[in-house]
This record gives structure tokens, sequence and C-alpha cells, in this order.
């Protein structure tokens, strides 16, 4: 569960990203936040994935009041999270085999486990058998794969992705967006932003609308 | 709960991806093991040259001897008895007569004076008693009593004893010794600032790598842990090369050591890094680089924030 509780964020330069949020997402919900760029859509995600710290108010994630958590806690937490980005964040110069097992390999993962769970993850993005390749060598779609799978391997119990379609036509969107609805089918907890409005439409998740800083209800 | 296992294969993962990095720039690498190599064998070659010394005249500082001067009127016979009352008395090793004969015998043989005594016609050299003390009475307040008493003898003229050069060379070693010291502080400086700087242009080169492991949740320790073994194979190879470095050098200055040494009447050899000397080398330069490698990662791995 993820809850925010009248969260202010606002940025050193002054601009003000999140105003007065209070926002609840249960356990196991699927949850398209809208609104147009700049909205506070990233914003709202980076507070979760404690890529940044409200400025005011509370945000609670899975029980645990992140205001709370001290610097060096935050590893252990973001591996309980995952996080698919826009431009997918991959390292160019590992095959996608290396990029899917970076999160087990900064766990605790046994080498015996890793191996299997890679596969399994990229089996469920359909890019098995080819471990080997290097990211560049794939279409923009089969990369955003891969920043899914990276995102799954760990079997996180929130997965949060910040416009995983943006570059993506809209038949491979779709494709994209079935695969997250196939990991809330299993529990996970899917936070999506996107403004892609024909696909939320299509897909009748729950909306989260956004509109400078404020939640729209 | 990490497993034992898990966690050393991490250990060997960090270790053989440090190496491998640097394998792949092999000249930057050479060249900061090189300076890093230089920086340690100044030092311990310092090091060596006091030790060497100190071994090649520490058979001198065993040889404090009084060099006893009789008046040139006193004979070889009472010489002779002097000899035995000096030997008699406490505190002392031995007593060497130099009889005035066998004194200028050897004066002719070696100094190639013969000329210039054949002129004098007669002999001008008194007898001369070498009197050693017991080691034990070797302290210069018990060689001083020595000197007191055999001084008040009426047939002796004049005693020799030189302790001021074995002082004067104690005293030349501690300053040595002390330069030693500076030298390895200032050293260790230079190695860590090199150290602490390679690790930080490695950081550089791989900043992208670093971020997208944060976003994954690795840990600080995760992260930095790769920076520290090549901190420490920086320091251990480079403490390999600068022993390769000493020995070379030993190995050029083993020729013109010996030489000296003969003329000395002596064959000295040179000494090099006994193995726990060598062990204690390796020791220190692998700890300078972990604490450079530490020093150079940790500002600039906490800068390093991850902004998608």
């Amino acid at each position: 569960m993820i809850e925010f509780e009248r969260v202010f964020k606002r940025y050193p330069n002054g601009r003000e990203a999140l105003h007065d949020v209070s926002l609840q997402i249960e356990a196991g919900e699927f949850v398209f936040l809208t609104g147009r760029s700049g909205a506070g859509k990233s914003s709202l995600l980076k507070l979760i994935a404690l890529l940044e710290r409200p400025t005011r108010g509370q945000l609670i994630v899975n029980g645990q009041d992140t205001g709370r958590l001290p610097r060096r806690a935050i590893p252990a937490y973001r591996r309980r999270l995952g996080i698919v980005f826009q431009d997918h964040q991959l390292l160019m110069d590992r095959p996608i085999y290396d990029n899917v097992a970076l999160p087990l390999v900064v766990s605790d993962t046994r080498f015996r486990d890793i191996d299997k769970r890679v596969r399994a993850a990229l089996d469920q993005v359909g890019l098995l058998g080819r471990e080997r390749v290097l990211p560049a060598e794939l279409s923009i779609g089969e990369q955003q794969r891969v920043g899914i799978a990276r995102a799954v391997v760990a079997k996180p119990t929130v997965l949060i992705a910040d416009e995983p379609t943006g570059n993506l036509d809209h038949a491979l969107a779709r494709d994209v967006m079935n695969l997250f609805q196939r990991f809330q089918e299993v529990g996970v907890t899917v936070v999506i932003a996107t403004h892609d409005l024909a696909l939320v439409q299509e897909l009748g998740h729950r909306e989260v609308h956004i509109d400078d800083g404020r939640v729209i209800v | 709960m990490i497993s034992p296992i898990t966690y050393l294969m991490r250990h060997v993962l960090a270790f053989l991806g440090a190496l491998g990095r640097l394998m792949r720039r092999p000249l930057g690498t050479l060249l900061t093991t090189f300076v890093i190599a230089l920086a340690l064998a100044l030092p311990t070659g310092l090091w060596l040259l006091v030790k060497n010394a100190r071994i090649a005249t520490g058979g001198l500082a065993e040889t404090v001897e009084l060099a006893v001067y009789l008046r040139t009127d006193v004979s070889l016979p009472s010489a002779e008895a002097l000899a035995e009352r000096t030997r008699k008395r406490a505190g002392v090793e031995s007593v060497i007569l130099v009889s005035a004969d066998d004194a200028l015998k050897e004066f002719r043989e070696y100094a190639g004076f013969g000329d210039a005594i054949d002129a004098l016609g007669r002999n001008p050299l008194p007898h001369l008693l070498r009197v050693r003390p017991a080691l034990e009475e070797a302290d210069p307040v018990s060689v001083a009593a020595l000197q007191r008493d055999l001084s008040a003898w009426p047939e002796v003229e004049s005693i020799r004893y030189d302790s001021a050069w074995l002082q004067r060379l104690e005293a030349l070693f501690a300053v040595l010794q002390a330069l030693f010291q500076a030298l390895a502080v200032v050293f260790s400086l230079g190695v860590l600032a090199v150290i602490g700087n390679a690790v930080r242009l490695e950081i550089a080169s791989r900043r992208a790598e670093i971020e997208v492991t944060k976003l994954v949740g690795g840990s600080d320790a995760f992260i930095r842990r790769p920076f520290l073994y090549s901190g420490l194979l920086y320091g251990v190879v480079g403490g390999v090369l600068a022993m390769l470095m000493l020995s070379a050098l030993g190995w050029v200055l083993e020729g013109p050591v010996a030489a000296l040494s003969l003329e000395y009447g002596s064959r000295y050899n040179l000494a090099g890094l006994h193995p726990e000397e060598a062990g204690l080398l390796l020791i220190a330069s692998g700890a300078l680089g972990l604490i450079g490698a530490w020093v150079g990662a940790a500002r600039q791995l906490k800068a390093i924030d991850p902004q998608p």
C-alpha cells in the first residue's frame, strides 16, 4: 500500500511540483497517473522511489514511513521496488542478461538462483534466447521490455513506471501495458505515469489525474 | 541473510572486475603503478641504505680500541712487561704489543715511506699497546676510566682513543633514519593522492553504471567495493614493482660494492629486504591503496545521485 498524506514537493529552484497531495493506492491495485507534462506525475513517482524526498507531508509505502528512512536504508528499500524508466536506463555496454541480473547481483541473491530468475524474467517479456545481445542491437520496444524484465526480476511488491510507452507506437504500447497487467494479476501493485489517454480508456483501470501539482478527483 | 559463500563470491567478482578493468587500460594502469612503485621504492631504498651501512660498519663499532703510545725511551722488555701488566687489569679484553720495529716494517710496506724512513737513520716510532676493553666494559665511561689509569703510568706518552667518529657515525645513521621516516610519510601521502586520483577517474568514467546500480538498489558498500579492490591492486602491484626496482638496483650495485669492500680488505654482500620486511612493504602499500581508494571514492560516490 502506498499512502500520500498532504505531501508537498518544492524543488530548490522554487518550482512547486506537488501541492497538498493526498492519495491512497491499495496493495495489488493498478493505477494510471495522468496529466500534462510537468503536471507532477514524475515527481510523484520519484517520491515513491525515494529519488526525491517530500518537502512536507508523509509518504507511507508498505507500512513504512519513508520520511523516517535514513539514507543508508534507501538501497534496501529500492530493492523491494521495481522501477521502469521512459529512457529505460540500461547499461549499453552490457548484454541484456547482465542488465536484467543487476538487481539480483546487488541484493543478496544466491548465484544459482540468479540465472534461473533472469531467464524467467526474460521469458516473461519474450526475450528468452537473446541473453547475450547488447541493448543497442534491440528495437526501442524490446529495450523497454528489458527495462521491465529488470524491474520485475527481483519480484518487487510495487512496480512503478514513468511513461513506459512514451516512445512506442500504439500496438507496442498495448503489448507493454498487457505485460504490466499480468504482473498486477499476480499481486503486484502497479503505478504507471502516462499521457496516453486512449490507452488508459482502453484498459479501464483507476486513473489519478494530476494538474499543476494537485490531484484532481 | 546472506550466506558466506555468496558473500565471498561477491568479493571474488568485485576483485576480478577491478582486475579486468585495470588490464583493459594497460598503459594508464602501468603509468599509475610505475609512479606508485617509484614513490614506494625511494623511502624503501633509503631504508636499505641505512640498513646496509649499519651492517657494514657494525664490525667497526665492536672494535673499540685504545692506542697506547709509550715514550720512545721505553725499551722492548719493559714494553712487554707493561703489556703483561695491562692484560692483568680488570676490564681489559686483550693487549697487543706493536713493537717499534714491527711498526716500522709495517709502515715501510704499506705506506711506501721507505726512502723517507731510510733517510731518518733511526726508528722514530714508539712501542704501541693496542688495548681492547672487554665488551661489557666498552661503554664510554669505563673506557674513559681505563684511559685515565693508563695515562698515569710514567712510561705512557699518549693515548689515542677514537670514539668520536663512532658517535658521529651513529648520529649520521640517526639523521638518515629520520630522513627515511619523513620521506616515508611524504611519499605515502603521494601514493594516497595518486591512487585516490586514479580511482576518481575510474568512477567518473563509470558514472552511468553507478547511477543505474543505485537506481536498482545497490548499496554504497556494493558500489564502492570494486573501486577499493582497484586501489588495493594498485598498492600491492606498486609494492611488488618497487621491490623489483630495488632488486635491479641491488644487482647493478653488486659489482661496485664488492670492489669497494675489497679495498677495505673484506667481502661485503649487499643485504636486501628480509621476507618479513618485504611482507610489511606489501601490507603497507596495500593499505595505502585501500585508504587512497576509500578517500577518493567516498565523496564522489555520494555525489552521484541518480536523476533519471
